[in-house]
C-alpha cells in the first residue's frame, strides 16, 4: 500500500506575503485564497469534499468546522495539522491518504495567517526604564517552558544558531557559504512577482554586514515574518481529467517527528530530516539525483545546508563546498527554491512552509513563467517545523 | 540574580527544582534499564518502566553547542545580553538547555569542560541550574 499516484495537486492559490494585513480577519484570507484556488483548479465549491487546516490564533477550537461554514463547504474529512512548517507538507499527504481511503475526492488544503501591524502606542526606547522583572508563562506547561524558556531558548534563532555552531564544529562552514544561500535565493525571488523581496537585489557582503542576531547568524539569514496565505487543491486520480490545470502528481511522502525541545533533538546526522526524505524517495522508488527541483525548507540559510545533506542530495559535511560551486537559481545547475525560499519570498505562518509546496507542484504544472526550470519532471518539497523537529518530504511528479 | 521566564513545575518535576534549590542537579535513573530520562518523565524513555529513582548528577559536563545571543530572545532578558544560551550534554549522558554565566561569550567553543551552577531567579523562589567554565 503506498500513496504512489493515488492522488495530484490540480489548484494552487497563494497570495503574496505583506508585512502586515491590518483589520482584515484570518477567515477573510483563508476565504479568499480557498476560492482563488478551487478556481485555479477549475472546480466549483460543491466540489470540494475534504477540507485541511491548522490551528489558528483567534479561534479557540472547532477550526475545520468553522473554516468550513466560512468557505460555504460541507466536507466528508475535516482535519487539523499542527507540525509547524511542516504543516503544508503534512496537509498533502493527508489530503491524497483521505482520498486513497475514499473519505473524500477532493480536498482542499489551507494554510495562512495575519499581522495586523504594529500597535500605535508601542512605548519609544527609554535608556531609563526600570529593570525587566521575571514573568510566569500564564498557559504554557510544556517542558519547552519549564526547561528552555528559562534560559532564553524562546523563539527559532537560538536553535537555529545553536544547529549552525554544532554544524560548523562538526563538519567546518564558511559564513560566506551560508550567505551563498541567501543570494542565489534571492535572484529567484527577482524573478517572482510575488516574492516580498522581488524588487532588492542581494549581496554576500549584505549578508555578512547585516547585524549578528544569535552567533553565527546574520539578519539577513533568518526570515522575515509576513502574513499571507496560501492554499492547494488536492484530486483522487480519476478527477484529474476533470481539472483545468496540469496534475502535479503525489508520489512519494515522508514524515518524521523526533521531540519538541531542541536540546533533545537528535544528532546533526541522524535528525528526522533524512527520515522523512528517505521515506518520501522510498515511496516514490526514487533517488534524490533525480530531482530538477529542490524546495527545502529554508527558516534559516543553515537549515538548507542541513537539509541538503539529511535529504541525501549532498554527501555528508559537503554542503557549504556544494551551493558555493552550484548554481541554485532557476536558471542554475542545481535549482532550489526557485520562488525565492521563505528568505526572499516571505515567511506567512504556515503559508511559508506551504510556500515551499506550491512552488513545486507550479513548477512541476510548468507555471512559473520567468524562472521556470525547463523540462521539470521530478521535484522534492520539504518541510520542517520547530527547531528541527517535525519533518515532512514530498515528491512530485509531473507523470503519474 | 536576573530576571527570567519562571518555569512551570509540576508534580513530576519537582525533585529537580527542590534538588536545584539545594545545589544540586538531580536526574531520573531507570530502575530497570538505566536510562536516563531528561526533562523528568513518569515512564522511562526506553522502556516504559515507571521505576524512576532520583539521583544527584555530578554537575560536570561539556558544550555541545551554544549561541551568543546578542539580541534579547525576550524582554525579560533586556539586561543579559550578550548572553551564550548552551547545550550542555552532562557527563551522566542526557543534555539539557542552560546558559554559561561568568565567561567572556567570545572565549566560549564547543567541547569545553563545563560544571554546574545555581542561580536563583528574580522575583521567584525557584532556583536554576546554570554552568561555569572550569
Ligand atoms: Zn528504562
Amino acid at each position: 500500500m503506498s500513496l504512489k499516484g493515488a492522488a495530484a495537486v490540480v489548484g494552487i492559490a497563494e497570495l503574496a506575503p505583506q508585512r502586515y494585513t491590518g483589520d482584515a480577519s484570518i477567515l477573510d484570507l483563508l476565504s479568499q485564497v480557498g476560492a482563488e484556488a478551487i478556481a485555479d483548479a477549475g472546480f466549483k465549491h460543491a466540489d470540494i469534499d475534504g477540507l485541511v487546516v491548522h490551528p489558528i490564533g483567534g479561534l479557540p477550537g472547532f477550526v475545520p468546522a468553522t473554516v468550513a461554514e466560512y468557505l460555504g463547504i460541507k466536507p466528508t474529512f475535516a482535519e487539523l495539522v499542527d507540525l509547524g512548517g511542516a504543516t503544508g507538507a503534512g496537509m498533502v499527504w493527508r489530503a491524497a491518504a483521505a482520498i486513497q481511503a475514499g473519505m473524500c475526492t477532493t480536498c482542499l488544503c489551507l494554510t495562512g495567517t495575519r499581522r495586523r501591524g504594529r500597535p500605535q502606542n508601542r512605548k519609544q526606547q527609554n535608556t531609563e526604564r526600570p529593570p525587566p522583572r521575571s514573568i510566569a508563562p500564564t498557559r504554557d506547561r510544556s517542558p519547552a517552558a519549564e526547561f528552555d524558556s528559562p534560559y532564553g531558548m524562546v523563539g527559532a534563532n537560538v536553535g537555529y544558531a545553536m544547529i549552525a555552531t554544532r554544524y560548523t564544529h562538526e563538519y567546518g562552514l564558511q559564513d560566506t557559504q551560508r550567505a551563498k544561500v541567501a543570494v542565489d535565493q534571492r535572484k529567484n525571488a527577482n524573478a517572482n512577482p510575488k516574492a516580498f523581496f522581488h524588487d532588492q537585489q542581494l549581496t554576500i557582503d549584505d549578508v555578512l554586514s547585516s547585524e549578528v542576531i544569535c552567533q553565527p547568524l546574520h539578519m539577513l539569514e533568518i526570515v522575515m515574518p509576513a502574513a499571507g496565505a496560501a492554499a492547494l487543491i488536492v484530486t483522487a486520480a480519476d478527477r484529474v481529467p476533470d481539472a483545468k490545470q496540469k496534475p502535479a502528481w503525489i508520489l512519494g511522502a515522508g514524515e518524521s517527528v523526533t521531540h519538541s525541545s531542541f536540546a533533545q533533538a537528535p544528532n546533526l546526522d541522524a535528525t528526522g530530516i533524512g527520515i522523512a526524505s528517505r521515506a518520501a524517495f522510498n515511496m516514490a522508488d526514487v533517488k534524490p539525483g533525480d530531482m530538477g527541483l529542490a524546495s527545502l525548507y529554508d527558516c534559516y540559510t543553515i537549515m538548507v545546508l542541513l537539509t541538503l545533506e539529511e535529504a541525501g542530495f549532498v554527501p555528508r559535511g559537503e554542503a557549504g563546498a556544494f551551493v558555493e560551486s552550484h548554481d541554485l537559481t532557476w536558471a542554475g545547475d542545481f535549482p532550489l527554491n526557485t520562488h525565492g525560499g521563505q528568505l526572499s519570498f516571505g515567511q506567512a505562518g504556515m503559508a511559508g512552509g506551504m510556500s515551499h509546496v506550491t512552488e513545486a507542484a507550479r513548477q512541476i504544472q510548468g507555471r512559473c513563467g520567468e524562472r521556470q526550470v525547463p523540462g521539470l519532471e521530478l521535484a522534492y518539497a520539504h518541510g520542517n517545523g520547530g527547531i528541527i523537529a517535525e519533518q515532512t518530504g514530498l515528491v512530485f511528479g509531473a507523470s503519474r | 540574580m536576573s530576571a527570567r521566564v519562571i518555569p512551570p513545575i509540576s508534580p513530576t518535576t519537582q525533585p529537580y527544582w527542590e534538588g536545584a534549590a539545594r545545589g544540586e542537579l538531580m536526574l531520573q535513573q531507570c530502575s530497570a534499564c538505566g536510562q536516563r530520562p531528561f526533562p523528568p518523565h513518569t515512564h522511562c524513555e526506553k522502556c516504559g518502566s515507571a521505576e524512576l529513582a532520583w539521583q544527584a548528577a555530578s554537575g560536570k559536563g561539556t558544550i555541545y553547542t551554544y549561541t551568543i545571543s546578542y539580541r534579547a530572545p525576550h524582554p525579560v532578558f533586556r539586561d543579559q545580553c550578550p548572553m551564550v544560551i548552551a547545550v550542555v550534554e552532562l557527563d551522566e549522558g542526557p543534555r539539557l538547555m542552560t546558559n554559561i554565566i561568568e565567561c567572556d561569550p567570545e572565549h566560549v567553543a564547543v567541547g569545553m569542560a563545563v560544571e554546574a551552577a545555581f542561580e536563583k531567579i528574580d522575583d521567584s523562589d525557584v532556583v536554576l541550574p546554570v554552568f561555569r567554565l572550569v
